[in-house]
């Protein structure tokens, strides 16, 4: 007899949600399992980062998000936070102004944070605990967003876009950070690189004009030329690199842009 | 090079006083996008308040004094949280019913002070010091002037120090820069907002009881005409830079004595004017962030 799967940590029922009166989540339903990486895919604009700022009270939103079967649809952002679900905004949102270590003791919940882990993870932001985020170059910054969800024991982690604009080599730290997260805490990623998205996802949940069109198997859509070109409107490089024997490292940045 | 040195340092008393009120305002502005009208209110009730408990206590020494302005901080501290929990709250994001609001409350308010004390100014009495001139550099200076440049550098070294030093600074500091990312860090802002207020009525209390020092009496329209400059000041500084507003304050303070005097009494125009300019040049003033 099989035992039954784990139910989700994150079930998302008939999410809409609206900034300034216009509708930008429409019905949205999906879930995110108890673990591993479920990666929300869609062209630009389709509302991927806006699902995520329903899903924590961000902004105006219908529907019901539960986590772990408790309705959390109801509660400011700031209790859905505290219930254990870490937030890596799009564009970093670090405070310039505090240095990177006020920026991680703003973050801390409870009186237990993971600050050792924190300095084995990003060596270099913990050598910089002085320095003014805001001075910090982009991929830094970003060490920061992550190392401010991460400094919490989490139930779920929610990132959005962590690898947009930065560097090559910057995308692969990211991407190992991320994926060392994952271990031990269940991610929904948004991300629009298709190296990054193999690297990590499991699952896939696509959105097209504010909707769900596909969910599943993050291989079962990575490996359809066809469906990443209807539903991601990119042509997917590393696909042709496993193909191509002059594959070479120019293409880690993928070709989603 | 008395009339400077008399000048500079009167300025820099009228530039305290400046700063007593503006720093509440640039506080409240800068965590919660409030620009609030009622603050000169918080001043006025202080005022009256600290000086009916003061003169009672003794009258024209420095323990009443001291009294009054233990007096004046608290109510303005718990004037203003009340303001904030009962008022401002179900308002945030809807600014112009913000804006209506606390104007509504500085009008009422003018009306019930003068309800309750007179229009006319009542006059009061200080310490004998207070009232006497200190010679520096030979100009006699108004020695009440040294107590309001005291306590303003008091306040902002005590704002300064919350600000770096405590966790609700730190939750301050970065909500002035981004409310909502606060939020979803799991801390509820909210509860930061009655105390920036109260930090700032308690400022601008202690500020109604040292200008009922600083003007000999207390009226009804006395936090009205501060809040006038005081908001100048803000906007100077930059809204929601404390820095911004201590030194906007000195600025505007000591420019606003130098035109009193050699510009035959244009102080005013001179203010508003300077203001002008700083929005054309700089909008964001001094040292505010960018929109």
């Amino acid at each position: 007899m099989n035992a039954a799967p784990a139910p989700p940590v994150l079930a998302v029922r008939g999410l809409s949600g609206r900034i300034a009166g216009q509708q930008v989540v429409e019905d949205v339903s999906f879930e995110v399992p108890a673990t591993g990486v479920t990666a929300l895919l869609g062209r630009n604009g389709v509302g991927k980062t806006s699902t995520i700022r329903s899903i924590l009270g961000l902004i105006d939103r219908s529907g019901e998000v539960l986590l772990e079967g408790e309705r959390i649809d109801r509660l400011p952002t700031h209790r859905i936070v505290q219930r254990g679900v870490g937030y890596v905004p799009e564009d970093r949102e670090v405070f310039g102004s505090l240095t990177v270590a006020e920026n991680l003791r703003l973050a801390e919940r409870d009186d237990r944070p993971r600050r050792e882990f924190i300095a084995e993870l990003f060596p270099d932001i913990h050598d910089r605990r002085a320095q003014r985020a805001g001075t910090l170059s982009g991929g830094q910054q970003q060490m920061v967003s992550l190392a401010r969800a991460l400094v919490n024991e989490n139930r779920l982690l929610l990132v959005d876009e962590p690898t947009k604009g930065l560097a090559p080599k910057i995308v692969d730290e990211v991407a190992a950070a991320l994926g060392e997260a994952a271990r031990t805490v269940p991610m929904l990623l948004v991300e629009q690189n298709l190296h990054v998205i193999r690297a990590l996802a499991d699952r896939v949940v696509v959105l097209s004009g504010g909707r769900v069109v596909f969910t599943g198997e993050a291989a079962e859509l990575l490996g359809d030329e066809d469906r990443i070109k209807r539903y991601l409107g990119v042509h997917d490089a590393d696909h042709d690199a496993d193909h191509d024997a002059d594959h070479h490292a120019g293409t880690t940045e993928g070709s989603t842009r | 090079m008395s009339t400077v040195v008399l000048l500079v340092i009167t300025g820099l008393g009228l530039g305290a006083l400046y700063f007593l009120v503006a720093s509440g305002l640039s506080l409240i502005y800068g965590l919660m996008g409030v620009l609030n009208f009622a603050h000169g209110s918080f001043l006025t009730i202080s005022a009256f308040i600290g000086w009916e408990v003061g003169r009672r206590v003794s009258d024209g020494t420095w323990w009443g004094l001291a009294v009054s302005a233990l007096v004046g901080i608290a109510v303005g501290a718990i004037v203003a949280a009340l303001t904030e929990y009962l008022l401002i709250r179900r308002l945030y994001e809807r600014h112009i019913e913000q804006a209506l609001v606390t104007v509504g409350l500085s009008l009422a308010t003018i009306a019930l002070f003068e309800g309750i004390w007179g229009t006319d100014p009542i006059y009061t009495e200080k310490p004998d010091w207070l009232g006497q001139t200190t010679m520096i550099l030979g100009a006699k200076i108004p020695n009440d002037r040294f107590l309001l440049i005291a306590c303003a550098l008091l306040v902002l070294g005590g704002i300064v120090l919350f600000l770096r030093r405590t966790r609700y600074g730190l939750i301050i500091r970065a909500g002035v820069e981004n409310r909502s990312m606060v939020t979803a860090l799991g801390i509820d802002v909210r509860r930061s907002f009655t105390l920036v207020f109260a930090i700032g009525g308690a400022a601008a209390g202690l500020g109604g009881v040292l200008a009922s020092v600083y003007y000999g009496y207390v009226s009804a329209h006395l936090g009205s005409t501060l809040l006038i400059f005081a908001f100048i000041v803000t906007v100077i500084g930059g809204l929601g830079s404390l820095t911004g507003a201590a030194i906007a304050s000195v600025l505007v303070a000591v420019l606003q004595q130098f035109a009193n005097f050699y510009l035959g009494g244009t102080g005013d125009l001179v203010v508003v004017i300077a203001l002008a300019a700083v929005l054309l040049v700089r909008p964001r003033g001094l040292m505010g962030k960018v929109a």
